[in-house]
């Protein structure tokens, strides 16, 4: 096992009843580097999302998660919360689960909230207004700024996420992700819906993601342009196992992968065939 | 209309007469089924005991024909207001004036409420009436922050409310508490039975959360019937302490308030005592809430209102965050309890039925869920204005239920059906209810 995974995932297994999701799957992550999560719809990777995320339990297997100064942690005795808040790993969700009636600002503060929440001495600090507290939300609001700044949403802070285009709320779910400051983060199909050139502006921001701030990103996909473009390493799951891994240029040749996508859609091998990374 | 392309958009859009006409005769007809046994034919029992009948069909015409021309009516009305969910403009100066007036209301309606006991101070009916409306007040801002901000619907608030009174009651007759000492134990008890009901609520959700807190409600009522020797079971407890001036009691006698100030003794003054102390208490409520609204626990509970799921995601302790807004609501329901015991000086289980969580539900609920002068307006309505309904005796509930059930449909999200910001960058821009979530537990 190479010393620089930031994830491993080590024979997951998961079962509803007598159907089995994902089946003995492992793959790992590089730290500081994109991997992509790809494969025919049905064939498990969103559950092998929501285990590493904690909304589900695995049958069995370990899902193991290095932090940069060595310490690691089993994501699979974790509770969902506790993930995203001892394991720093955030997510984004396939349908969009922005806080519709709540701001583009206030999404991005509520993403804050444990830090908040310390600093607020667990709101009685706050209750009384002390500076201490002020300081930190300025300081919260400032990275959320910084944030709304990055993803082009500076202008429209003040507006109901409910209220933004679709795209929009996809990088404001992106944005807010990152607004708890994760050592790793799970993009759900980031790119589902999106036209060219908002998958083009994604692209760019999940590169500036990974190569500015050093987060890991472990990436669900059906667009294989942006896959192609941005990934390091590629894992294809059919049926809920692996059937091919290894980098981009690899993965697009390999017969195993064709056939897959073949027999699940032929648009979406012909799109695997030709998109050029 | 002005030119005759927009009259004819207009037409093709809407209906026709015969359109009007034939659900104004179903209506019509429908009516003349349900009247002509109801109205139509009266029975009686005879002198002799055999059934005597007699018709009444020109009754039965006059409703008949009610229900035509009331559903043609309806229909105009509601072609001229156009379809539902009609986005429509409103001119400029009438919505400056109107914003204007939302902005102005509150304040008026503080300044207006210190005064009530200066204008009122001769007619005892309407400060009873104020404290009553402050006391519902109190405790729809307290329910919502439970159902408006963290979207937990809680149909057993009035559990909190007795255990908040019986504390005062108890703490006082047995150990001689006074009224300001007992305030803060009062909302600290019901604290802990928020914490205890929503320990094994926390995996519940929408309709089953709804039923469970139901449940509990009936619970303390009946622990409270049941428990005689504590709690006096049905008789309840009576000559609870009345309230003291920070140690100065408000009585006729020698080191009474009055006589120390050297003024005349009245009973009007303990109303009037009262009349600010729940104002006070109600005032501390709202700054509670609209201040923890803006810190992040706050923000937590409607980010809870809105996706629990994205909550956990993000790291929040969805368990915590549900049992402190279950314990913030139950406190400030404690604080009305106590408040209600030292006001009555006699409570009884019978002032904690279900009938009590659903009035300050319905508050919280018309007046739009998580706004706080919605909810000040909604208990002034339903409290003040069932008051008002008075004069139409026997029919006050039908005028009453039908006034609601037209501002129901006229504003489907309660009186303010916006939530406003709890941090903006340039401009606090209010937010359509339509878009915040109603919580699903």
């Amino acid at each position: 096992m190479n010393a620089d995974n930031i994830l491993n995932v080590d024979h997951l297994t998961m079962r509803f009843g007598g159907v089995v999701a994902v089946n003995d799957l492992s793959f790992d992550a590089e730290r500081r580097k994109i991997t992509a999560l790809i494969g025919p719809n049905g064939a498990g990777k969103t559950t092998v999302f929501n285990c590493i995320t904690g909304f589900y339990r695995p049958t069995s297997g370990a899902i193991r998660l290095t932090h940069e100064g060595g310490r690691s942690i089993q994501l699979e005795r974790l509770n969902d919360f506790r993930i995203a808040r001892q394991a720093k790993v955030a997510r984004t969700f396939q349908n969009i689960r922005l806080f519709p009636g709540m701001t583009a600002l206030e999404n991005l503060m509520v993403a804050q909230h444990n830090a908040l929440m310390l600093a607020s001495g667990l709101t009685i600090l706050g209750l009384i207004g002390v500076p201490s507290w002020r300081a930190a939300e300025k300081h919260a609001i400032d990275q959320a700024k910084r944030w709304l700044d990055r993803i082009g949403l500076l202008e429209r802070a003040d507006d109901a996420a409910g209220n933004l285009p679709y795209g929009d709320q996809r990088r404001l779910e992106i944005a807010r992700a990152m607004c708890t400051e994760p050592a790793l983060l799970c993009l759900d199909e980031p790119a589902a819906g999106l036209n060219a050139r908002e998958s083009a502006a994604l692209s760019e921001l999940l590169l500036s993601i990974r190569d500015d701030l050093g987060t890991s990103i472990l990436l669900i996909e059906h667009d294989m342009s942006v896959v192609m473009e941005i990934s390091d390493h590629i894992a294809v799951m059919d049926y809920g196992v692996k059937i091919a891994e290894g980098p981009p240029q690899a993965v697009r040749d390999d017969p195993k992968v064709i056939a897959a996508y073949l027999g699940a859609d032929e648009q979406e091998a012909i799109a695997v065939m030709e998109s050029s990374p | 209309m002005t030119s005759s392309t927009s009259e004819l958009t207009h037409v093709s859009r809407l209906p026709g007469v015969a359109f009007i006409l034939k659900k104004a005769l179903i209506s019509a007809l429908v009516a003349l089924v349900l009247f002509s046994l109801m109205v139509g034919i009266r029975t009686e029992a005879g002198p002799t005991g055999q059934l005597i009948y007699w018709t009444r069909f020109d009754d039965l015409a006059i409703l008949v024909l009610i229900v035509f021309v009331g559903s043609i009516v309806i229909e105009l009305f509601r072609q001229w207001w156009g379809p539902a969910g009609t986005t429509r403009s409103v001119p400029q100066p009438l919505q400056t004036a109107l914003d204007f007036a939302g902005r102005a209301i509150p304040p008026l309606l503080l300044i207006f409420t210190f005064l009530v006991p200066v204008i009122f101070y001769n007619q005892r009916y309407i400060l009873d009436l104020g404290i009553l409306v402050l006391t519902y007040v109190m405790l729809g801002w307290g329910l919502n922050v439970v159902v408006g901000l963290a979207g937990l619907l809680d149909l057993g608030y009035v559990a909190f409310y007795a255990v908040g009174a019986y504390s005062y009651a108890l703490l006082s007759t047995n150990l001689g508490l006074s009224f300001w000492t007992c305030l803060p134990l009062a909302g600290i008890l019901a604290a802990l039975w928020g914490v205890m009901l929503g320990f094994p609520v926390l995996r519940l959700r929408g309709d089953y959360l709804a039923i469970v807190t139901l449940a509990f409600g009936e619970i303390i009522r009946l622990v409270i019937i049941n428990w005689q020797s504590l709690t006096g079971g049905p008789n309840g407890i009576s000559a609870i302490p009345r309230p003291s001036f920070f140690g100065i009691p408000l009585t006729a006698g020698e080191d009474g308030l009055a006589a120390r100030l050297g003024i005349e003794f009245s009973p009007t003054h303990r109303i009037v005592f009262l009349f600010y102390v729940i104002l006070a208490l109600a005032l501390l409520t709202n700054w509670v809430t609209i201040r923890l609204r803006r810190l992040p626990i706050g923000r937590a509970w409607e980010a809870l209102r809105e996706d629990e799921v994205a909550c956990r995601a993000l790291g929040i302790n969805t368990t915590t965050t549900k049992l402190t807004a279950f314990a913030t609501g139950a406190m400030f329901g404690g604080f009305a309890g106590a408040f209600f015991a030292t006001r009555q000086g006699f409570i009884s289980p019978e002032s904690f039925t279900f009938q009590e969580s659903a009035l300050v539900l319905a508050i919280v609920v018309l007046g739009g869920m998580g706004s706080q002068l919605g909810v000040a307006l909604a208990a002034l309505t339903l409290i003040g204005g069932f008051e008002l309904f008075r004069g139409f005796d026997q029919y006050r509930m039908l005028v009453f239920g039908m006034a609601m059930v037209l501002l129901m449909i006229w504003r489907p999200r309660g009186l303010v059906g916006y939530r406003a910001p709890t941090v903006f960058l340039k401009r606090s821009e209010a937010i359509s209810s339509e878009l915040a979530r109603e919580g699903r537990g």
